[in-house]
């Protein structure tokens, strides 16, 4: 098992704002909305350094995603930014019809998302909104593992032409991804290569994966951990690849299984390569209010979730 | 263009609609009678477009340089289409197109198909002028100083959404917006005042911080003449909405002091009945 070592915890929300600063140092054409929440998407930089390229929408979070499809109209690259559950969930047919199907290039980029929102409970813990933007023809879907490689994708998706759904959280996490690593969407991450079992994980469960490849490792068991940064377009290839050589997978995501990564290795593996699969996620419930390492915990989205499905799906494959 | 050469296109656009939901058995006749006027002298006579130096129009996405407008209450596309193909857009002929398998004329307004004159998809109703607003706010970030347009029903007004946009236009003091409400008083099921009354818009909207003024879409001389108080009234850090009043089914006897027409395409009969009342003055597709 390879090796990971980080030299300290970030929340990956601040690397959106990390890569918007640097945006608005570079690129002229990046414009900021916020529904009413520029402290928790990290945005303060950018304001103060580009005044005029940040439009305040207030709590109306339909309008700043109409808003912003308009703004694209004169070659600007609205950034439209709120927590995860009012950019999805809350504006589901206005991103469908003014983004969406009118091909507008914007850019949705949410925090808070999941679980590890934590104490503010089941309202605002969005578990559901890979499903719903995945659906949405021409759509990018992006989750991000931690504080370098939010603010790598949110720099690269400003030079990508089309809408974007980045999604990204609130509690503080390793942050091992090299700083200069660029940010390739659609560009599965091989972190560990393993012939026993394929574990692919997007967002906070990347790291946990990685834990959970010391555990297996322990166990004589080494497993192949790729991090699927990128939902949708889905790295095909990267999952096949992997699944022809292991044999079986498990994924694993904070969000529901319905809708989520799993749901989209699974179809691939059944279209392509049918091989034992389990999924760690959310089993078609809401949340709670709880910290985050709490909610985590008891909802299974941990590490020893991830090495008991790992060990469950090899045995499948015998 | 003078007022009589604009009744001679409305004519023309009203008969345009009428044979285009026939065409089709579907599509909504009432609303596109009733904004008529309004297109035709948006497009023939107020708006500032993009031409290739002579009067023919180019069609440019981004609107740079040139007045935009949007549709939000999108069902009401065969009027869009019409005044569209007539200023020349795109051939006449392809309004025969309407809502049929492969058009670039879908049953609401849609980008999908590369139609010159659309920029946002719309239909589902209360999103147009959040968009109209984006577009305005990029032509401030670009110093552009043109207007943005936006038609809304007056059904549509009982959207969120709309509130959330009227709210925010005069907040950020787009002042290079101009809305117009088609105040028809009618929606599918019936007299908007007893479907959800709106109450009084033009208060509302006052109240919201726009200047409102008010006129009858249905008399070409006064949409000309609002239309150019509105532009005249830009610029001055408060956005114009005009309070717009029409009669859903304008210019066909039988189509106007109902909401029958709202979503029903004429028979052959009616078709018939309903052309007799429009005079062909530049030649049916």
């Amino acid at each position: 098992m390879k090796t990971y070592t980080f030299t300290e915890k970030k929340d990956t929300r601040s690397g959106f704002g990390a890569g918007m600063a640097e945006l608005g140092r570079t690129n002229s054409d990046v414009v900021a909305l916020c529904a009413d929440l520029v402290a928790s998407l990290k945005l303060d930089t950018f304001i103060k350094e580009n005044p005029d390229r940040f439009i305040q929408c207030g709590i109306a979070e339909a309008n700043m995603i109409g808003v912003a499809a308009g703004l694209t109209l004169s070659g600007l690259i609205p950034f439209a930014t709120t927590f995860a559950n009012f950019g999805s969930s809350r504006v589901y047919d206005q991103i469908r019809q003014a983004v969406a199907y009118s091909g507008k290039n914007v850019k949705i980029c949410v925090s808070h998302a999941g679980l590890t929102l934590g104490e503010d409970g089941a309202t605002h813990q969005i578990l559901e909104d890979i499903g719903m933007m995945k659906s949405l023809p021409g759509m990018t879907v992006i989750n991000p593992c931690d504080f370098n490689q939010t603010r790598a994708a949110t720099i690269a998706i400003a030079d990508y032409e089309g809408p974007v759904y980045l999604r990204f959280g609130r509690p503080v996490v390793p942050n091992f991804t090299p700083a200069d690593q660029i940010f390739e969407i659609g560009k599965a991450i091989v972190l560990n290569e393993g012939p026993d079992v394929s574990i692919f994980a997007t967002g906070h469960l990347v790291w946990q994966a990685l834990e959970a490849g010391k555990l297996l490792a322990e166990q004589g068991i080494e497993a192949e951990i790729i991090n699927i940064h990128t939902i949708k377009p889905l790295d095909k290839e990267a999952i096949l690849q992997s699944v022809r050589k292991t044999g079986c997978a498990v994924t694993a995501e904070e969000h529901q299984m319905n809708g989520g990564l799993g749901d989209s290795v699974a179809q691939v593996l059944s279209l392509n390569y049918p091989a034992p699969l389990d999924m760690v996620a959310v089993n078609d419930s809401f949340g709670e209010s709880g910290t985050p390492e709490q909610l985590m915990e008891k909802y299974g989205l941990t590490a020893a979730s991830i090495v008991a499905k790992a060990l469950a799906v090899i045995q499948r494959k015998k | 263009m003078k007022t009589d050469e604009l009744k001679k296109v409305a004519s023309q656009v009203r008969r345009d609609i009428v044979r285009m939901v026939h065409g089709v058995a579907s599509g909504h006749p009432g609303g596109s009678l009733g904004c008529t006027d309004l297109l035709v002298s948006l497009y023939f006579q107020t708006m500032k477009l993009k031409t290739d130096g002579t009067d023919s129009v180019v069609f440019d996405m981004s609107g740079t340089g040139e007045d935009m407008f949007f549709l939000s209450n999108g069902h009401i596309s065969p009027v869009l289409y019409s005044v569209l193909a007539r200023r020349g857009y795109f051939p006449v002929s392809e309004l025969a197109t309407f809502r049929k398998l492969d058009s670039r004329l879908q049953g609401h307004p849609a980008t999908a198909e590369h139609l010159p004159g659309i920029r946002i998809a719309s239909g589902s109703l209360g999103q147009g002028l959040s968009a109209a607003a984006g577009a305005a706010y990029g032509k401030k970030i670009r110093n552009d100083s043109h207007r943005v347009y936006c038609l809304m029903g007056d059904g549509e007004q009982q959207e969120g959404q709309i509130w959330e946009a009227a709210a925010f236009i005069p907040h950020r003091k787009l002042d290079n917006l101009i809305a117009v409400i088609d105040f028809n008083g009618q929606q599918i099921d019936g007299p908007t005042d007893v479907v959800l009354n709106n109450r009084d818009l033009g208060v509302k909207y006052e109240a919201f911080g726009w200047k409102v003024l008010h006129m009858d879409g249905n008399d070409l001389d006064d949409v000309v003449t609002t239309l150019a108080k509105a532009h005249a009234a830009g610029g001055k850090g408060v956005p114009v909405c005009i309070i717009m009043k029409t009669e859903m089914g304008q210019g066909v006897d039988f189509m106007m002091h109902t909401h029958k027409w709202h979503g029903t395409a004429p028979n052959n009969e009616q078709l018939t009945a309903a052309l007799a009342q429009l005079d062909e003055t530049l030649g049916d597709y």
